[in-house]
């Protein structure tokens, strides 16, 4: 009899251990919602009113400041005018893509290498990979800025495209990815009488769908948000991608709240589509990078 | 000893795995592999592109070692990384949050990760305004609650004050980094942590706090070392962004990290001899700390 009042009298607790628990999940995690798009709320209503408004905000009740008293579209059409949006828009989107290609592409055809083939120098070719995984990025910055100035190519897409083409992460994660397959199917097609790239290119790829898709996600994010690489190899208006158009605008209009914010909106948009997208690739090559070390 | 087919049937694999490399390869050698060893003789030379370079042994590090400045851009990037402790104990309560079998996880994953996706120049720009002294959220929030207790409050001049330049830099890292990817690997971690551990704790009576810290704080080591030594890599490096953009490095060389100091020299005043020598002072760092946390992370990791 006791006995089982006892064991009752845990299960309840337990229960009631899990509600608070819950409970209390929700406050943390509706708070910290709120904390987090908040902001970016800020960012949208700033972005639709009058210049003045800005200044006017948070003096009367707390609501009305979170709505525009007029809907200023106009502000979007202003700031694309005031720097060309348009151009800056579109040498984002070449260069990441490019990029992205590049690297994806170059990145599995040498983790195939690396990873199915053998060859003379493997071992000490792919050690000198790793090894310069941990040099930081200003080490290489400044002899590849000297480099690209000597070959003229300074202020130019080759500039801004090639050296983000060819990074050792790429194509280490994509090799770590290769050799948790089975052989079998490979030893099969060579059987059958298939090429190596006909290996790579039908069995190979095919399969590592996931990771090819982490890893284009990661390097389309990475370059369209990078900032100091094209601030650096780039001189004309012609050539700079949304982040450094973003800052010269914030530099030729420092106080323009409005348009400030409907150019940050216009840059951020396409970003948070794509994360929309590829939010689950992006989730799992985190987890990915996380249980390497 | 091989036989002629079997030699053929290898070297024809070892041509074709070169083919393979190639491509990267090369890329790699002009942009990787030869970059390092040239700006290691950078280090010893002084040059400003225009005129030839000078050969002047290791005099950039001597400069170096008595440049107040470079110090005082050490300590700031230092400072800088004191947001970390504080950022994994706030993606850590989250996950845990997070870990409750509560619903709508894709909802609050997708809002957390929203200012980690969104970093960048555009972000900010936002926070600028948010900092902004007169009509900012932050000093707008101080002045009312200042109404509210009845004691006038004035909010510091976020960006433009010496004392408040770093602090304000760390809050805007807390808010885009806590809900990031940090979270995501406490996350991952916490779900690997075996059921019946918990259940065996409850049979001996242990409360949610002496759970906490019996099972889960042990099984996650891991993943905090690997947070911690991954965040303090990174967080030597940064800092360029986010002052470039809002504080131009001041007020009074404030928000200047040792990457901006690296970038200044480099592509603005165009001492390329000295810029190299310091990004070689800071590969050593973060060699000799991570050395350092690879042998003394294998004691601690335990469970």
């Amino acid at each position: 009899m006791s006995k089982i009042l006892t064991a009752e009298y845990s299960k309840k607790k337990k229960e009631q251990e899990q509600i608070v628990g819950k409970i209390f999940s929700y406050i943390v995690l509706s708070l910290v919602t709120v904390t987090m798009v908040a902001p970016f709320l800020w960012m949208i209503t700033t972005s639709l009113k009058e210049p003045g408004e800005v200044f006017e905000a948070f003096k009367e009740e707390w609501w009305r400041d979170w709505i525009p008293m007029n809907f200023v579209w106009e502000n979007y059409v202003k700031a694309w005018k005031v720097v060309p949006f348009a151009r800056f828009y579109f040498n984002s989107i070449f260069v990441s893509i490019i990029t992205t290609f590049g690297q994806v592409a170059t990145s599995a055809m040498a983790a195939y290498a690396f990873s199915r083939l053998r060859f003379p120098g493997r071992e000490k070719i792919f050690m000198s990979y790793l090894a310069t995984m941990m040099i930081p990025g200003a080490v290489t910055m400044i002899p590849v800025f000297i480099l690209l100035r000597m070959l003229g190519w300074i202020d130019s897409y080759k500039a801004l495209i090639l050296p983000g083409i060819f990074t050792a992460y790429g194509t280490f994660m994509l090799r770590q990815f290769f050799l948790t397959m089975p052989k079998d199917l490979e030893d099969a097609a060579m059987i059958d009488g298939c090429s190596y790239f006909g290996i790579f290119w039908r069995i190979i790829l095919p399969l590592s769908k996931p990771a090819l898709a982490t890893l284009t996600t990661f390097t389309f994010m990475g370059t369209w948000m990078n900032f100091m690489w094209p601030l650096i190899v780039v001189n004309s208006q012609e050539l700079f991608t949304l982040p450094v158009g973003l800052a010269y605008f914030q530099s030729l209009h420092t106080t323009d709240w409005t348009l400030l914010m409907a150019g940050s909106i216009m840059m951020l948009l396409p970003i948070l589509i794509v994360f929309i997208f590829a939010q689950r690739f992006f989730v799992e090559g985190i987890k990915l990078t996380g249980i390497k070390g | 000893m091989l036989n002629l087919s079997e030699m053929k049937s290898t070297t024809k694999e070892a041509i074709s795995a070169y083919l393979f490399l190639m491509p990267n390869f090369v890329g790699f050698l002009a942009f990787t592999s030869i970059p390092v060893v040239v700006s290691l003789l950078l280090g010893f030379v002084k040059w400003d592109l225009l005129s030839s370079p000078q050969w002047v042994g290791f005099d950039n590090f001597i400069a170096l070692f008595h440049d107040t400045y470079f110090w005082k851009y050490c300590w700031n990037t230092i400072f800088l990384m004191f947001g970390i402790p504080l950022g994994m104990v706030g993606s850590l309560i989250v996950a845990l949050a997070m870990n409750q079998k509560i619903k709508g996880i894709v909802f609050f994953r997708t809002t957390f990760f929203l200012p980690t996706i969104c970093s960048g120049v555009a972000i900010f720009v936002l926070w600028r305004l948010i900092y902004n002294p007169d009509f900012g959220f932050f000093n707008v929030m101080i002045a009312k609650f200042g109404d509210i207790i009845g004691i006038p409050l004035k909010g510091p001049n976020w960006l433009t004050d010496e004392n408040w330049a770093k602090p304000a830099l760390i809050i805007m890292g807390l808010w885009q980094g806590i809900g990031g990817q940090n979270m995501i690997l406490y996350l991952a971690a916490l779900q690997g942590i075996p059921r019946d551990l918990y259940e065996a704790a409850a049979i001996d009576g242990a409360n949610s706090w002496q759970k906490f810290w019996a099972v889960t704080w042990p099984h996650l080591s891991p993943t905090t070392f690997f947070i911690a030594v991954m965040s303090i890599i990174g967080g030597f490096q940064s800092g360029f962004d986010a002052a470039y953009v809002m504080t131009g490095g001041g007020p009074n060389g404030s928000t200047t990290t040792i990457m901006y100091y690296i970038f200044n020299n480099a592509f603005r005043w165009f001492n390329m001899g000295y810029a190299a020598a310091i990004s070689w002072i800071l590969f050593a760092v973060i060699l000799v700390f991570t050395l350092f946390f690879w042998r003394f992370g294998g004691k601690t990791v335990h469970y």
